[in-house]
């Protein structure tokens, strides 16, 4: 496979951001669109991967979860259990879902809204668009299963939406247990 | 923040319950925060925990509701029962013909395991009864084990029972 991940010296020098929590309204913003060419862009990929690298159980993470109103996500399914198809660790800046078939249901939990869970149907196979940080060079990635709902998830904190926007039922939100 | 207090509203269902009861607690300053309601065999059944008002004041003013078959209790709570949740979530599914103690023999099985019912919905439905709970099991907890006992217990009353992970994707 080869990995949608540019090789950029800049994309390894990222920082470490505070993940911001609902209620805050950058989660409610639906974010702009980026150049992805440009430098800040590339930063701001780098401070994606560096905050998702240091949360644990973190597979994806969207700008405005850093506070940063702008349409880029990072995603890193490939150790998760549920996983079949998979594209390693990659960003994409302005994605678009052009695809999507076959709706299952499963529970969502997100750094943003620490303290609750819900059931939420997405489909499981997916088709989107977007580009990479630094070049620019337009991709497409299909994928299924869990990849395939995390970058959908993504998407919508891209929209400023939350899995709570989209919890199933009024009986389908969870307090979020504990592992202790 | 404040005083914690719950209110239970039961009894004949209407459009409107929710907003005049909501009503009612915000002209006197209260705080709704966590509810949950539904309709019981037809009938209006909420719980919700309050705070920032007078339990007292507010037992008399929602008392109006008794004119359209709606009974209201106010009990005040304990300041910190807020313990953290904790443990791995499992969902319970029972179905079989209705007969009494169909409940009261399964969750025995799941309380001598050490697991806390967090929650549960029950549902008759013409013979058909259903049972869904969703239960936070001790980490360590011996699952296969109490598989099996729920197995036995839904056997001896007659119904079949399933247990199986609710994991969360944390995304």
């Amino acid at each position: 496979m080869t990995s949608l991940l540019p090789d950029l010296a800049e994309l390894a020098l990222g920082r470490v951001r505070d993940v911001v929590r609902a209620p805050h309204p950058v989660l409610s913003t639906a974010c702009a669109e980026v150049d992805p060419t440009l430098p800040e862009t590339v930063t701001l990929a780098a401070d994606l991967l560096a905050t998702m690298a240091v949360s644990p159980g973190c597979v994806g993470l969207a700008a405005n979860q850093i506070g940063v109103p702008a349409r880029v996500f990072c995603l890193d399914v490939s150790a998760h259990p549920k996983t079949r198809t998979h594209h390693g660790r990659f960003v994409l800046v302005n994605p678009v879902l052009v695809e999507a078939t076959r709706k299952e249901r499963a529970r969502e939990g997100c750094m943003s809204v620490p303290d609750l869970t819900g059931d939420v149907r997405r489909p499981s196979r997916v088709v989107v668009t977007g580009c990479v940080p630094g070049t620019g060079e337009q991709v497409t990635v299909t994928t299924d299963a869990f990849e395939a709902r995390a970058i959908q998830h993504e998407i919508d904190h891209l929209d400023g939406l939350l899995f709570v926007d989209r919890v199933v039922d009024a009986h389908a939100l969870h307090q979020r247990q504990t592992y202790l | 923040m404040g005083t914690s207090f719950a209110i239970t509203v039961v009894g004949h269902d209407r459009p409107g319950i929710i907003a005049e009861v909501t009503g009612a607690l915000a002209d006197l300053g209260g705080n709704l925060e966590d509810s949950s309601m539904t309709l019981l065999r037809g009938h209006f059944a909420w719980t919700l925990v309050v705070t920032g008002t007078d339990p007292v004041v507010t037992q008399e003013r929602l008392r109006p509701l008794q004119d359209s078959g709606l009974w209201t209790t106010v009990i005040p709570l304990p300041e910190s029962d807020a313990a953290p949740r904790s443990g791995v979530s499992y969902v319970l599914s029972v179905h079989g013909g209705d007969r009494p103690g169909i409940v009261a023999k399964l969750t025995e099985v799941v309380a001598a395991a050490g697991g806390n019912i967090v929650d549960l919905t029950t549902r008759l439905a013409g013979d058909l009864y259903v049972l869904v709970a969703e239960v936070a099991l001790p980490v360590g907890a011996d699952v296969a084990l109490l598989e099996r006992q729920i197995s036995a217990a839904a056997t001896s009353v007659g119904v079949g029972a399933t247990l199986r992970p609710e994991d969360t994707d944390l995304l």
